[in-house]
């Protein structure tokens, strides 16, 4: 049956293209990658060469759409896949299709779909291709916008679990959901003048699961639901979110029949020239997916953000990464950003800008007096939002100026003290405990000419001792050098140093050389080096990628 | 399998035959984005009278931050020359995007800033990776992309912003 859907839909679109008329006829979009990797052993860093030496990865998506009409697939290719990505790829084929209709009232999807209630904390599906995580919904989706400024959202499907021989593994429980929304403003247009600007919304999902077990009844429909607002005053945003979850015994919870929430608030000034951002984030229970029994990154309905700054620089981002806490945490973040004037002192010629970050994250308290674990309501616990215990999970305070010198020279100065519980938010084999890090970066720009730039990092981290020992795998330092030439070619050169291991033996260089050249949208990539073994991160989901040596080619072109 | 393969193929030739005919008669896609007032955007009807540049960034991304800010500086003049409109989207999902506002401003950015916190937009632009810039001309079509920042690149986009203007 899905073969004859997908003969169909490709025969509709090599039709609709070779008849297209081209003034008025469909548009095409899309994008190619492709990865490559030669491996070789090297024992020293514990990678190891696979059996098949070279691996590949590859991916095209294609959209169309003409006037009402939309469609798009993407197929992919593992053969097999690289390394540090998740195992359940294989083979090549189909992995995400949809075909479907637009007008002003209706937005009606059949087959594959990406989609966000609110923050998402009830219900995210997205990709990342980086990640290899994906979790689109397989099923139908309606959006519907009666009146300007009310929007009414309907979704029905399995999510995508993994890819195997080529073809979509679908999580084994159903997904469903609605959500509504209104901006007054929109709604309302003469309601309010411009300096305001108010919305509400509310969702609904539901899952639903057989119940397989043999002993505990388990509830076969799981429900989260909740509201949120945003409104802003002139330069002033408040936005949040709350969303309850029902009673869902899973592998993550232990089985527990505790109900499960999220909350999550931003309030934010700007003006020209300054930001503020404050945020707080409370979180029980709250690991929501459409199979029960399943782990890591796989068929999460909801989206839990981790607040915390999403680093860039190679050892703060990939050594010591955070990731929300499913399972309880409570947390705050504070950013401001101030731009210092051109001409005044600090600020010079051409501006300084300084940045400041600070983020920590709790064990939520749970109140077990009075309670019985082992009693038929499966209740092991009590907590309220936002009530917080001293067990600290997370603490990240972090700064960085940047100041322009003159029209050529350019520097950033930045310092990162990280403080993460390793037994709780494990993100390594040889540290216990809080693993308390300092991190100090420069970063120098030059441009020589017109197209002719370099730029340099220096990294330096420490890990401060504990109990007299070396924490983790003590110190690092990093090198990295880039020139470039506008607008095709790039070459760099960097080298990690893990000078402070405790085993003399595995004080180890990861060096590795890249070329680039890039034309308009597409992009040719060579790697050569090192990779040591690391936590890769995308916007707080992280996967673990093993050490590597050896010899990666990329290609991206985006149509 | 092999049918699937072979309909694949013939639809793939017959895009790449569609775009040998002609390059620059793409249209934008239609997707409806909020900009940091939360006011809601078509991007297939901006609605700016001039050309336009899009410009695919996020918080987390420093070659994004260079190139823009380095537009920034210079942005009142390409504006006065050429016309041009330049929208910053923001690809930073719910876990960084209020911090946008925060950069956008504490930075006087003049850009339109739209957010893409699921990545809809980007996806139907097809973006690979992040930065990517796109020049659309005054009726909508794309003429020009290119992938990256290198310093320097911001001075072929402008040369392909006033060609545009030549025509």
């Amino acid at each position: 049956m899905p073969k004859t859907i997908f003969l169909f839909f490709l025969l509709c679109l090599s039709f609709a293209t070779f008849s297209q008329d081209y003034t008025n006829g469909g548009t095409f979009t899309g994008n190619i990658e492709s990865t490559f990797q030669y491996l070789n052993n090297d024992s020293i860093i514990a990678a190891n060469q696979p059996a098949q030496k070279g691996l590949i990865n590859s991916y095209m998506n294609v959209f169309y759409t003409n006037k009402n009409f939309k469609a798009g697939m993407r197929i992919e290719s593992y053969l097999p896949r690289i390394q540090g990505y998740p195992n359940r790829f294989d083979g090549t084929g189909i992995g995400m299709r949809y075909i479907g209709y637009t007008n002003k009232l209706v937005d009606i999807t059949l087959g594959s779909f990406y989609e966000q209630f609110g923050a998402g904390l009830s219900l995210r599906a997205y990709e990342d291709r980086a990640l290899g995580y994906d979790n689109l919904l397989d099923g139908i989706r309606l959006i519907v916008n009666p009146y300007s400024g009310v929007r009414l959202k309907g979704v029905y499907g399995y999510q995508r679990l993994s890819f195997q021989q080529g073809r979509i593994i679908h999580g084994e429980g159903i997904v469903r959901g609605v959500d509504a929304e209104i901006n007054f403003k929109e709604a309302f247009d003469s309601l309010l003048s411009d300096d305001w600007d108010f919305g509400l919304g509310a969702s609904f999902v539901s899952k639903f699961q057989a119940d397989n077990d043999n002993e505990l009844i388990l509830p076969q429909n799981v429900g989260a639901y909740g509201g949120r607002f945003n409104a802003r005053y002139k330069k002033i945003n408040l936005n949040g979110e709350y969303i309850l979850k029902e009673q869902d015994p899973s592998n993550d919870n232990s089985k527990i029949y505790n109900f499960g929430h999220a909350a999550i608030f931003n309030l934010s000034y700007s003006k020209k020239g300054f930001g503020v951002l404050l945020s707080g984030k409370s979180v029980d229970n709250m690991s929501y997916r459409s199979d029960r029994t399943k782990d890591l990154q796989d068929v999460f309905i909801n989206f839990l953000p981790a607040l915390n700054k999403t680093h860039t620089y190679n050892l703060v981002a990939t050594l010591y990464p955070y990731a929300t806490q499913p399972l309880g945490e409570v947390a705050y973040q504070a950013e401001v950003l101030y731009s210092f004037k051109k001409g005044t002192l600090v600020g010079g010629k051409y501006g300084t800008t300084v940045n400041f970050n600070f983020s920590t994250t709790y064990r939520p308290t749970q109140r077990t007096s009075g309670i019985n674990p082992l009693d038929s309501t499966g209740v092991t616990y009590r907590t309220r939002p936002f009530e917080m215990s001293d067990s600290l999970y997370w603490r990240d305070i972090n700064i960085n100026v940047t100041k322009k010198f003159n029209k050529k020279l350019s520097f950033i100065f930045s310092y990162f003290n990280i403080n993460v519980n390793n037994d709780v938010a494990k993100i390594s084999n040889d540290a216990s405990g809080i693993i308390k890090a300092h991190i100090g970066v420069v970063e120098g720009s030059y441009k020589i000419n017109k197209k002719h730039a370099i730029r340099a990092e220096l990294q330096g981290l420490l890990v401060e001792r504990k109990n007299g020992q070396t924490n983790d795998k003590g110190d690092w330092a990093t090198i990295l050098v880039e020139y470039t030439v506008s607008p095709h070619w790039s070459f760099g050169f960097m080298n990690q140093y893990n000078y402070g291991h405790p085993n003399p033996n595995l004080r180890v260089h990861y060096p590795i050389i890249t070329f680039g050249y890039v034309k308009e949208a597409t992009r040719f990539m060579i790697y050569y080096g090192r990779q040591r073994a690391g936590l890769f991160c995308v916007g707080g989901v992280c996967r673990f990628v093993p050490a590597s040596n050896g010899l990666t080619l990329s290609f991206t072109q985006s149509f | 399998m092999k049918t699937i393969a072979f309909f694949s193929f013939i639809f793939v030739a017959s895009i790449l035959n569609s775009q040998e005919a002609d390059l620059n008669l793409k249209k934008l896609p239609s997707v409806d984005l909020r900009d940091l007032k939360g006011k809601k955007m078509n991007t297939s009807t901006m609605g700016f009278t001039g050309p336009v540049v899009i410009s695919f960034w996020a918080t987390w991304c420093s070659p994004c931050k260079k190139e823009l800010n380095t537009i920034h500086e210079v942005y009142s003049d390409w504006k006065e020359e050429t016309g041009i409109t330049l929208v910053a989207v923001s690809i930073d999902d719910e876990k960084t995007k209020n911090a946008v506002s925060t950069y956008v401003n504490g930075k006087a950015w003049e850009f339109e800033v739209l957010l893409d916190p699921n990545g809809d937009f980007k996806r139907a632009m097809g973006v690979n990776n992040v930065p990517h810039t796109f020049l659309i001309d005054k009726d909508g079509n794309i003429v020009y992309s290119h992938n990256n920042y290198a310093p320097g690149d911001e001075e072929k986009l402008f040369e392909e912003i006033k060609k545009l203007g030549a025509k």
